[in-house]
């Protein structure tokens, strides 16, 4: 077991209640932050696969010892985890069946009929969640407009239903087509199911995911039946086993869209707490924009395997309704399984510091996304690992201290890098180890600005005076070069980075988003139908979010997800409360010239899908106060640290991060070094150390 | 040994410029409003130096342009000679033979300017909605019939639209809006892809892209010669009959692998279409282009380094280079096909890396209705015009079965049932994966798909057909059996033709089964749980287990009733 104290002294719980603990359960360790007046503690536990809320209940004691608090104390317990991401991606789900419109059973198996990757005769397709035998036809259908085609036929599904029991199905899911517009055939098979069926797990598209294009829809739908049995069964068990340690408090669950809700709602939509791990660090990461008053940032969580960038402007990170889970073939987009829930739009690619670097038939350097992992992790780890990382590259670049690595739990291995580094890129290219390493490093960050520039694009948005906000382990090793590369000329490093998410839970606001598609055009447009519809949206997220706010003012957004006739992307527009043609239009247009610079005359506007997120208000942390300056002392040491951007050595002073206090200030080149990670302040960078702890690099432009 | 960070710089440099041009394509995909622009990705996007010699090439878009967009900046360059461009012009053409093979294909290409000198030309493609002409489908005679001809010109000088042109176009074409509005995503995006080359030249203090361009060239060029030197030597014959529309097609190639380089011949190949099925030159390389580097050094980024290496002639007069003024429009017909071609010799070369013959050209249902075609002035029933990309079986691969209902050589995508019938009143009464469709083998074939559409106001509708392997199946290889033939047909049973016009009266169902992809081996040898495994999911048949694979009575499972 691992403790560990997060320097926090000025920062006070942020939020009116006195106590909270948040818990991210990872695939590998499980953190649990506890908030309350004193500070923050934190510990940090292997999770138990077999049993996470084992995991939990140990994690959390520690840290209730740790910060000298009792059970009952505690006001609020708010969970993250990737355990449905982990069983999408291991395929460790329920035995799952698919019930849909006769004709369509091959729907979630044929896809987007695509090859994603154009030049690989080898490419293989995701396998569907459910095999082809228990994905069954019955005769009935609707038309796109709603007018019914053929009625439901009741005695197929009681058939179907005797199959599945047969079979040993665990769960069912449910997707016709148009259903979006009308789910009456839905709810009958649905009843008709739970009624032949009362054992199992039964999900409805219209419910899911009532949105039109039907592989999107379906697929969502199935990833929601196959790991419900699971997620439901465990939340349950670790809400009892939280009661039995005299945590009475109610417990909240972090979803993909970085919003918390109840465990009734998670219960019945667990599909929606994917990625909500990453989703708190993007979360945290918005605080700390708060907090600096910086309204345009990125945030940029490295870790061992990828790294991952996500936008956000004025305190809110970007948010998507789509996002693809499993990724099975180097994270290429279209290897994985889309679902249509809200959730944080990030790009995630696979460059970590176990990445392993290697020689290409070009001759070229190439970095990921095949990664060491923790173990054997990189090759200066010691651990029997044989192949050259980023992290051995770090090291000889003077990045990392091998003897405080880890707080000094575990010595690294210098010689085993250089060895590695020079037998895969350093002797087939003729450079020397230093150049080798630093080859890998500007590759590795290359790569990220890359996914950096090319998200940027697709969202419309420019990096431009952005600040770059770093966490995860290997991210503030690498951040101001990245920063370097993206014209940022601001970084900052929050404390605590390694538990980020358990952190940024503490504060993700209770909210709840719904989304419902109806074709609309605006030259030919009914109000009343538009406002009905998102009247009965509110209605749907007030009963969610009044769960977990009773009495809190809400907030909400409307959303339209529109286009140009013709088109086949719609854009997401914020629209006013009153549905209004015109100003719809209006909306559009400049929702348009923002992502594409100009718009297209005359052309129609039509609206495919429309959503409503309702929240309690969102309170931000407040601006941090200004610091006095303060001299910072004298560096711990000095080591030579070799600067990518000029491609040379440099004296660089090193200082330990916990003798830094806030006001101080140090000008590059600086290392400050702390238990998991280190800060690289290269030349051309000043730091000053926040109220918060957060050390910031600002870049001094040349006179 | 290198003790200085220049050589990592340009390696740096190459994969900005790889971005570059991934985001020029990106602003391209997500602006466009044809169908087969944003949904299938029918675009391209490309850097090119001063010599018109391609630097790099977006991912996202389709093997038509490898190298045809390549070819076209030559022609620009040769037409609007570099002294004579200034900052704010940009050059357009959709000529088939000096673009990429169909009127539909709008190639433009625009001068990058720094600090007053010209340092790059960026060029982009993209498959505009409608072009005017007969619409779509190969049933046009002559290039004439197949709607605007632009030959190479102006789009903007220094800045200046030129409006008299998107006149014309407005004036030419069934959708102006959305070709103009076409057009002008293919001005932008070269426009962002400047302005990052111009970012880039600025971080790293480039006067000009010399350097750079003869380091990306040489390094391709040096990897693509490895590649083909790990082939055999020597020249390899083979030829593939595909059903053509007047006329039976001979597709015969001969590869040579020589020193560094890959030559293929077309000599012996079948004559001119009658129709709109013909392909030019410039279309037949870049799919032959396509074929070779999937198998010699799929790795490799489209470059002129690595383009280069592989040479593509064709005779004149015969389907695979014909002259103006032949009809092209369902170029990608014949196009799609010349993979499996180049396939064929390389299994001679190096048996064990190709796979067996796909359903290859796409099936793509365009459909419609609407006053004239389908319906006298005045009628009720809904006009609509649709392009759906569909796809057949691919064929089997070494070690792996083939893809069912997936495109290859094409990189599309399909269109969302319920997206299509949203905005058109056809109603889709089945999607489904066709079984006994894939061609037995130790690895079997992909499957390919049976469509059921129908009009849901009862009104006729008419399809554009344009579809292959109904006559010729995709052939297996080594032992491998060919996939099932394709049909197009009515519900209440007539077979339809597979090429051309022709309406679907009132009432009736239209039936669209696409072919499978050839088997890969003998299928004796498939791994019984395999076949197992096809039949207990309905995609072979018991009878056909029995039959193809010996696959015994008393180890077969029923596979559960639909």
């Amino acid at each position: 077991m691992m403790y560990q104290d997060i320097e926090n002294k000025q920062e006070k719980s942020i939020t009116g209640a006195p106590i909270r603990i948040g818990v991210d359960v990872g695939g590998t360790f499980t953190d649990v932050v506890i908030e309350h007046t004193g500070g923050r503690h934190s510990a940090k536990v292997p999770t138990t696969a077999d049993a996470p809320e084992t995991g939990v209940i140990e994690g959390i004691g520690a840290a209730l010892e740790r910060a000298d608090v009792v059970p009952e104390a505690v006001s609020l317990v708010i969970h993250g985890t990737t355990l449905a991401t982990n069983a999408l991606i291991e395929r460790k789900g329920a035995k799952t069946a698919l019930l849909t419109t006769e004709g369509f059973r091959d729907s979630i198996e044929m896809a987007y009929e695509h090859r994603f990757e154009q030049y690989d005769l080898y490419m293989e397709r995701p396998e569907p969640l459910v095999p082809r035998e228990r994905r069954l036809g019955v005769p009935e259908r609707l038309a796109a407009d709603g007018s019914l085609l053929m009625p439901l036929d009741e005695a197929a599904i009681t058939a179907h239903a005797a199959f599945f029991r047969q079979e040993g199905v665990e769960a069912v899911a449910v997707g016709f087509l148009h259903s979006y517009v009308d789910a009456s055939h839905e709810r009958r098979a649905g009843a008709i199911l739970k009624r032949e069926l009362p054992e199992a797990t039964i999900c409805l598209s219209s419910e899911v995911s009532p949105e039109i294009r039907e592989y999107d829809r379906l697929s969502t739908t199935v990833a929601n039946a196959y790991v419900r049995p699971l997620i439901a069964g465990y939340v349950g068990r670790l809400e009892a086993a939280l009661r039995e340690c005299g945590l009475a408090c109610p417990l909240l669950l972090t979803m993909s869209s970085g919003a918390v809700t109840t465990v009734e709602t998670a219960q019945r939509f667990p599909i929606r707490l994917v990625e909500s791990g990453p989703a708190g660090g993007a979360v945290l990461a918005r605080n700390v924009a708060a907090a600096h008053g910086l309204d345009k940032a990125l945030s940029f969580d490295m870790g061992g395997t990828t790294a991952k960038i996500c936008l956000i402007d004025d305190y809110r990170p970007q948010l998507s309704r789509t996002f693809e889970v499993a990724r099975q073939y180097r994270f290429l987009k279209g290897s994985g399984l889309p679902l249509r829930i809200p959730a944080i739009e990030m790009v995630e690619i696979g460059a970590g510091g176990g990445s392993m670097a290697r020689v290409d038939a070009l001759q070229r350097i190439a970095v990921g996304p095949d990664s060491a992992g923790a173990n054997p992790g990189p090759a200066c780890y010691g651990r029997g690992g044989g192949a050259a990382t980023v992290t051995d590259a770090d090291l000889i670049l003077g990045r990392i201290d091998p003897v405080r690595f880890a707080g000094g739990t575990m010595v690294l291995d210098g010689e085993a890098a250089r060895d590695v580094i020079r037998r895969d890129v350093g002797a087939p290219l003729g450079m020397t180890d230093e150049v080798a390493a630093a080859g890998v490093s500007e590759i590795v960050d290359e790569a990220m600005a890359n996914a950096a520039r090319v998200h940027a694009i697709e969202s419309g948005k420019p990096l431009a005076g952005r600040a770059l906000i770093a966490f995860g382990g290997a991210a503030p090793l690498h951040a101001a070069r990245l920063a370097g590369k993206l014209g940022i000329d601001r970084v900052v490093v929050p404390p605590g980075a390694g538990v980020g998410s358990a952190i940024g839970f503490l504060s993700a606001p209770i909210a709840y988003e719904v989304v419902q598609s109806r074709f609309v055009a605006l030259d030919n447009f009914a109000p009343v139908l538009v406002d009905t519809l998102f009247d009965e949206m509110r209605a749907e997220a007030e009963a969610v979010v009044r769960l977990g706010a009773p009495k809190s003012q809400l907030e909400e957004t409307r959303t339209g997800y529109m286009r140009y006739r013709g088109q086949g992307h719609e854009i997401a527009v914020e629209l006013p409360e009153c549905a209004d043609a015109e100003e719809y239009r209006r909306r559009f247009d400049d929702a348009y010239r923002r992502l594409y610079g100009r718009t297209i005359p005359a052309l129609e506007v039509e609206g495919m899908s429309w959503s409503l997120a309702l929240g309690a208000v969102d309170q931000l942390p407040a601006r941090l106060p200004a610091t006095p300056p303060a001299d910072a002392g004298l560096p711990s040491a000095r080591r030579m640290l070799y600067d990518t951007e000029v491609g040379g050595s440099v004296e660089a002073a090193v200082h330990a991060r916990a003798d830094l206090a806030p006001g101080m200030r140090l000008v590059g080149p600086v290392v400050v070094v702390e238990d998991e990670t280190a800060t690289v302040v290269p030349a051309g960078f000043d730091l000053t150390v926040a109220a918060s702890g957060a050390l910031v690099l600002t870049w001094k432009t040349p006179d | 040994m290198t003790t200085t960070f220049d050589a990592v710089r340009h390696q740096v440099m190459w994969n900005r410029l790889l971005s570059v041009v991934e985001e020029q394509a990106q602003t391209l995909v997500r602006t466009a409003f044809s169908t087969s622009a944003r949904e299938a990705g029918d675009i391209s996007a490309g850097v090119f130096d001063l010599t018109g010699r391609m630097l790099a090439q977006a991912v996202t878009g389709t093997p038509g342009h490898v190298n045809s967009m390549a070819l076209s900046v030559a022609h620009f360059i040769k037409r609007f000679p570099l002294e004579t461009m200034r900052e704010g012009d940009v050059f357009i053409t959709n000529d088939p033979w000096k673009g990429t093979g169909h009127l539909n294909d709008f190639t433009v290409v625009s001068p990058a300017f720094r600090g007053g000198r010209l340092v790059a030309l960026f060029a982009s493609t993209s498959h505009v909605v409608d072009v005017g002409g007969l619409g779509q489908g190969p049933d046009a005679r002559q290039v004439y019939q197949e709607g605007l001809f632009v030959p190479l010109m102006p789009f903007a000088e220094a800045g200046r639209v030129n409006e008299w042109f998107l006149e014309m176009v407005r004036a030419n074409v069934r959708e102006p809006r959305m070709v103009v509005g076409d057009l002008y995503a293919l001005a932008a995006c070269n426009d962002t892809g400047s302005e990052r080359l111009l970012a880039m030249m600025e971080e790293y203090g480039l006067d000009d892209l010399a350097g750079l361009a003869d380091f990306i060239v040489d390094s391709s060029r040096r990897a693509m010669c490895d590649a083909i030197g790990a082939l055999p030597q020597g020249s390899w014959t083979h030829s593939m009959t595909i059903d053509g529309f007047d006329h039976e097609v001979e597709l015969v190639a001969r590869l040579t692998v020589g020193d560094g380089v890959i030559d293929i011949d077309f000599d012996g190949t079948s004559g001119l279409s009658d129709f709109g099925i013909n392909c030019p030159l410039c279309y037949t390389i870049a799919y032959t282009s396509f074929g070779v580097k999937c198998i010699v050094a799929p790795e490799l980024p489209n470059n002129a380094g690595a383009l280069e290496a592989i040479r593509v002639t064709a005779p004149e007069n015969c389907i695979l280079n014909p002259p103006h003024p032949c009809a092209v429009y369902a170029r990608s017909n014949i196009g799609h096909m010349l993979p499996d071609v180049v396939f064929g010799c390389l299994h001679q070369a190096v048996p064990h890396r190709v796979p067996a013959e796909g359903c290859s050209a796409l099936w793509t249902l365009r459909l419609g209705a609407g006053q004239g075609i389908t319906a006298r002035a005045g009628s009720q029933s809904t006009p609509f015009q649709i392009m759906s990309f569909h796809s057949g079986g691919a064929g089997a691969r070494p070690g792996l079965d083939g893809l069912s209902a997936t495109p290859f050589p094409s990189g599309v995508r399909n269109v969302p049932v319920e997206a299509t019938e949203a905005i058109t009143p056809l109603v889709f009464w089945k999607k489904e994966l066709r079984a006994d469709s894939g061609g037995p083998g130790r690895m079997r074939g992909g499957l390919g798909q049976t469509i059921e559409v129908e009009n849901r106001e009862g009104a006729p509708f008419g399809i554009y057909a344009t579809f292959e392997r109904t006559v010729h199946a995709a052939r297996g290889r080594g032992g491998g059996a060919p996939g099932a033939l394709g049909r197009l047909s009515l519900a209440s049973g007539r077979t339809l033709r597979n090429k051309g016009f022709q309406v679907i009266p009132q009432g009736e169902r239209l039936v669209v089964e696409m072919p499978g992809g050839g088997g890969l081996g003998d299928p004796a040898t498939r791994d019984p749980a395999a076949v197992e495994r096809d039949v207990r999911r309905g995609l072979v048949s018991a009878e056909a287990a029995r039959r193809d694979y010996g696959f015994g009575p008393g180890s077969s499972r029923t596979a559960p009733r639909r």
